[in-house]
C-alpha cells in the first residue's frame, strides 16, 4: 500500500520508496549511508534476482546488488 | 631539508572500490612495487616507490572502501594507517584520494573522511573521459578553490595528468593542504568534548578531534582499541551518553555523519560539477531489463558460461598439442649434449624439461579464462553475473562473485584460486579458495579417459561411458557444496560481510586493458605455479631414477637377450628399474592405505607420482606396465596392459587388478584429491601456508574416503 511505512526488503521490483529517518548499527546499513541512501532520498527497486534474493535498486544515479537480510536495516516509505 | 633529515615522503593512496585506483597505482609504480602483509589480516600491503619531478614518493595503496567506518579488520587497515596506529609507523605525509568524476560527490565522502583525520590531500578525479561522455562536466579549478585542495583531472588508463598529480602532491605536501572541514553542528563539539573527558577518565590517550569523531559516529569503532580502552571494561555507556548528547539536539547519531557530510560536500559541489539535463544512461537500464531478468537474465547468463567454458577446450587444445611437440623436440635435442652422463641427462630431459613444459602447457588456457574474465568485468556483466548467482552461492557460505573461481577451476584451479581475489568478503573468499580445488580441471581428464576407456566402455557401451564422464565432473561440484557448508559452519569464525555490490553502467571495454591484465595474470601463475610444479616434478623425477644399481639393467638384459627388439628391451628395463626405486618402494609401503579401495601397489605408485600434477600417473603407469613412458591415455597398449594385470598374492589372489570398480574408485579418487603441488603453492599465497596445508589434508581424505567408498559399494552391486 502507498503511504505506509515498510523495509525496503519489501518492496518489489518496480516500486520506489522514500528512506525514512533513522539508523541501525548494522554494517550494511552504515555501508549504504556512505554510499549516500540517506534518510529523505528516493529509492527504486528495479530487479529482483531469481530465488528472490538478492535485489536491485538504485538511489542517486548508483545501481546496487542488495541482499534482502542487508535491506531490511533501511525503513522506507512506498511511494508507488 | 637537509640530507640527515630528508626522508622519503610516505603518500596513502585511497579511494571507493571501482574507481581505478589499482590502474593509478600500477602506472605510477610500475614494476618498483612490492606486495606484504599486514599482520593479522588478510589484505596484502601494497607499497610502491613513485618517482615524480624529480623526487621519489613512498606509494602505499590502501584497499578501496566507501568509509572508514569500519566493521571488520580488514577494513579497519585503511583508518589504522591513515591514523599512524598501524605497524608502528606514523601517519603519511599526505593522500592522494582517487575519485570517480562520474560520481564526485558520493566520493568525496570518503575524502572527507580522510581529512577529518588532518591529512594533506589532494583529489585525483579520475575515469574523466567517462564524465564527459555522460555529459558531465566539472570545473577543477573551481572545484579545487571550494575544497581546499589540489583536484586533478585524470584517465588513469591513458596516462592523462600523471604529471599534473605529482605537481599536486608536491605542492599539498609542502603547504600542508586541508580540506574544508564540515561545520559540524555544537551538539557534535559537545559530544566529542565529553566523549574526549571520558576516554580520559578511564586512562585513555588523548586523541585529536577526527578520531574522537570515527568513536562518535561508528558503531564499533577500530580507534578505541588503539586508544588504548581498557580491555575488561565496556564502553557501550559511556558512547551512549556521548550520542545521546547528539539525540537531545535532534539528530539521530547512527545517520547523523553521513546527513552532515553530505549536506557540507554538496554545497562545495554544486557550482563547480554539472549534470546533463537528461539522463544519459538509458543503455545500461534498457541492457538491465533483460540481463537481470529473473528468467531471461538467468538463461543468458547460464549461455555465457557454456560459451566460456566450451571456448576453453575448444580454442586451448589444439595450442597444448603444439605445444607438447615443442617440449618433446627441445628435450630430444638437448639430451645428446649430457649422453655421457646419464642420470644429468636424465635430469634435465625428464626433470627439467619435463617440468617446465608441465607449466607451460597451462598457459593456453589460463590465457584464455582471463581474456574471458577480464572481458566480463570491463564490460560490467560480472556484477550482473554475481547478482543472479548470489543466493545460490550465498547459502552455503559462499558469495554471488564466487561462480569466476568456480567456473574458472573447471580449466584450471589456480587461476580460479587467483580471480578469488575479486571476493572482497573474507570469509567468502577463503571458503571459495577451499572448495575450488573439487572443480574438476583439465588435468583429470586424461586419467577418466584412460579409466572409462579402458573399463566402462568395452562392457557398458559408449552411451553410458559418455554419461560417466560427464558424470565424474559433477562429483566435485555435489561435494563442494557440503563441504563449502560446513567450513563456514566449523571452521570459520569472522562475521559474514554484508554483500553490496555495484553494478557499474555497460562500458565497451579496451582490448589493450584487457590483454594487459591477461598478461598479467598469466606472469604471475607462471612465477608462483611454474617454480613450484618444475621443483616437485625434480623431485618425483628423483624418487622414479634412484636408486640406479647396475644389476638390474643386466638382469633384464640377460633375460630378454633373445629378443631384437631394443625398444622392448629398453621398456622392460625401465619398467624394472621404476619396480626398485624409491618411489615404488614408497607404494608398496603404502599400498595397505589403499588396499580398501582396492589399489594394488602399482596404482598406488601412479597416485604418489601424481602428487605434483595428476597427468603424470598415465607416464608413469605406462612405464610400470612397460609400455614406455610416453604413453599416453588413448594407448591401446596401456589399455590392454592394464586389463590383463592379475593379483599375483594376497585376498584376491587369481583376480584382475582393475575392476569396474576400481576403475571407478581411480577416477574418484583423482576427482576429489588435491593432487596438484602449484594449486597448493597458490593458495598458500593467497590465503596462506594453514588454509593451503588443510585444504590438502581435507581433500586427500575425502579422496580416501570417497575411492573406499566407491570400492567397496560397487563391489558389492557389481559383484
Amino acid at each position: 500500500m502507498n503511504g505506509e511505512i515498510c523495509p525496503l526488503a519489501a518492496l518489489r521490483a518496480g516500486d520506489r520508496g522514500r528512506v525514512q529517518p533513522g539508523g541501525s548499527e548494522r554494517p550494511a546499513w552504515q555501508r549504504l549511508l556512505a554510499m549516500g541512501l540517506l534518510p529523505g532520498t528516493e529509492v527504486a527497486v528495479i530487479q529482483v534476482a531469481p530465488l528472490g534474493d538478492p535485489i536491485e535498486i538504485e538511489f542517486g544515479g548508483l545501481r546496487l546488488s542488495l541482499r534482502k537480510s542487508d535491506a531490511t536495516a533501511v525503513q522506507v516509505l512506498r511511494l508507488g | 631539508m637537509s640530507k640527515e633529515t630528508a626522508r622519503r615522503v610516505r603518500i596513502a593512496l585511497v579511494g571507493n572500490p571501482n574507481t581505478g585506483k589499482t590502474t593509478l597505482f600500477n602506472r605510477l609504480t610500475g614494476a618498483r612495487q612490492k606486495i606484504g602483509n599486514y599482520p593479522g589480516v588478510t589484505v596484502e600491503k601494497k607499497s610502491g616507490y613513485w618517482e615524480s619531478g624529480g623526487r621519489t614518493f613512498t606509494l602505499v595503496d590502501l584497499p578501496g572502501t566507501y568509509s572508514l567506518a569500519a566493521s571488520s579488520p580488514d577494513e579497519r587497515v585503511a583508518l589504522d594507517f591513515l591514523a599512524g596506529h598501524l605497524d608502528s609507523e606514523e601517519k603519511p605525509d599526505g593522500v592522494v584520494c582517487v575519485v570517480d568524476a562520474s560520481n564526485v560527490v558520493r566520493n568525496l565522502f570518503l575524502a572527507s573522511q580522510v581529512a577529518d583525520l588532518g591529512l594533506p590531500m589532494v583529489i585525483a578525479l579520475n575515469m574523466a573521459d567517462a564524465a564527459d561522455r555522460a555529459g558531465i562536466s566539472i570545473d577543477p579549478a573551481l572545484l579545487s578553490r571550494r575544497l581546499g585542495v589540489p583536484v586533478v583531472r585524470m584517465v588513469a588508463t591513458r596516462g592523462e595528468g600523471i604529471d599534473a598529480l605529482g605537481h599536486a602532491v608536491v605542492q599539498a605536501v609542502d603547504h600542508g593542504a586541508l580540506m574544508a572541514q564540515v561545520p559540524w553542528p555544537e551538539a557534535v563539539d559537545r559530544a566529542v568534548k565529553y566523549l574526549a573527558a571520558g576516554l580520559e577518565k578511564e586512562g585513555a590517550s588523548r586523541l585529536a578531534p577526527g578520531e574522537l569523531r570515527r568513536i562518535l559516529f561508528d558503531p564499533r569503532s577500530a580507534v578505541l582499541e588503539r586508544a588504548g580502552w581498557p580491555a575488561g571494561s565496556d564502553p557501550a555507556p559511556l558512547l551512549g551518553a556521548s550520542r545521546d548528547v547528539l539525540s537531545a539536539a535532534g539528530w539521530h547519531p547512527l545517520s547523523a555523519e553521513a546527513l552532515l557530510r553530505y549536506e557540507h560536500l554538496g554545497h562545495l559541489t554544486s557550482a563547480a560539477v554539472k549534470f546533463p539535463e537528461k539522463r544519459r544512461r538509458s543503455l545500461t537500464e534498457r541492457l538491465d531489463t533483460v540481463l537481470t531478468h529473473r528468467v531471461w537474465g538467468l538463461a543468458v547468463f547460464v549461455l555465457m558460461m557454456l560459451v566460456v567454458f566450451q571456448s576453453i577446450y575448444r580454442w586451448a587444445g589444439p595450442f597444448m598439442e603444439v605445444i607438447e611437440v615443442v617440449i618433446a623436440h627441445v628435450g630430444q635435442l638437448v639430451a645428446p649434449w649430457f649422453a655421457p652422463w646419464p642420470a644429468l641427462q636424465s635430469l634435465i630431459v625428464d626433470g627439467v624439461v619435463g617440468g617446465v613444459g608441465g607449466v607451460i602447457i597451462f598457459l593456453p588456457q589460463i590465457l584464455i579464462l582471463f581474456f574471458f574474465i577480464a572481458l566480463l568485468e570491463d564490460t560490467g556483466y560480472m556484477a550482473r553475473g554475481a547478482f543472479l548467482m548470489d543466493k545460490m552461492f550465498g547459502w552455503c557460505g559462499l558469495n554471488g562473485k564466487s561462480f569466476v573461481p568456480m567456473l574458472s577451476s573447471y580449466a584450471c584451479a589456480i587461476p580460479g584460486v587467483l580471480a578469488a581475489r575479486t571476493i572482497e568478503d573474507p570469509r567468502a573468499r577463503l571458503t571459495t579458495i577451499l572448495v575450488s580445488p573439487l572443480m574438476s580441471c583439465s588435468a583429470r581428464l586424461p586419467v577418466y579417459t584412460l579409466m572409462i576407456g579402458a573399463f566402462i566402455e568395452p562392457s557398458f557401451g559408449a552411451a553410458l561411458a559418455g554419461g560417466m564422464l560427464f558424470a565424474i565432473h559433477l562429483v566435485g561440484l555435489a561435494v563442494a557444496v557440503p563441504v563449502a557448508w560446513a567450513v563456514n559452519k566449523f571452521v570459520l569464525h569472522t562475521r559474514p560481510q554484508p554483500f553490496l555490490l555495484e553494478m557499474p553502467p555497460y562500458r565497451l571495454p579496451r582490448l589493450r586493458d584487457i590483454f594487459w591484465r591477461m598478461w598479467e595474470r598469466a606472469r604471475e601463475f607462471l612465477v608462483r605455479a611454474g617454480t613450484v610444479i618444475v621443483a616437485m616434478t625434480i623431485v618425483i623425477w628423483a624418487l622414479v631414477y634412484f636408486p640406479r644399481p647396475a644389476e638390474v639393467r643386466e638382469g633384464v638384459m640377460a633375460d630378454l637377450s633373445v629378443l631384437n627388439d631394443s625398444s622392448a628391451i629398453d621398456r622392460a628395463v625401465d619398467a624394472a628399474y621404476l619396480e626398485q626405486s624409491y618411489l615404488a618402494r614408497a607404494g608398496r609401503a603404502l599400498q595397505p592405505v589403499f588396499d580398501p579401495a582396492g589399489f594394488d601397489w602399482k596404482i598406488t605408485v601412479g597416485v604418489l607420482a601424481s602428487f605434483p600434477a595428476r597427468e603424470v600417473i598415465i607416464a608413469t603407469l605406462g612405464t610400470i606396465y612397460g609400455v614406455g613412458h610416453d604413453a599416453d591415455e588413448a594407448s591401446g597398449d596401456l589399455r590392454s596392459a592394464l586389463a590383463r594385470d592379475f593379483w599375483t598374492h594376497g585376498p584376491r589372489a587369481g583376480h584382475p587388478v582393475f575392476t569396474v570398480p576400481v576403475a571407478l574408485a581411480v577416477m574418484v579418487f583423482f576427482a576429489l584429491c588435491l593432487q596438484c603441488g602449484a594449486t597448493v603453492a597458490v593458495m598458500a599465497k593467497e590465503a596462506g601456508w594453514r588454509w593451503a596445508l588443510f585444504g590438502f589434508a581435507y581433500m586427500t581424505a575425502l579422496a580416501w574416503l570417497g575411492a573406499v567408498l566407491t570400492f567397496q559399494l560397487g563391489t558389492l552391486w557389481l559383484g
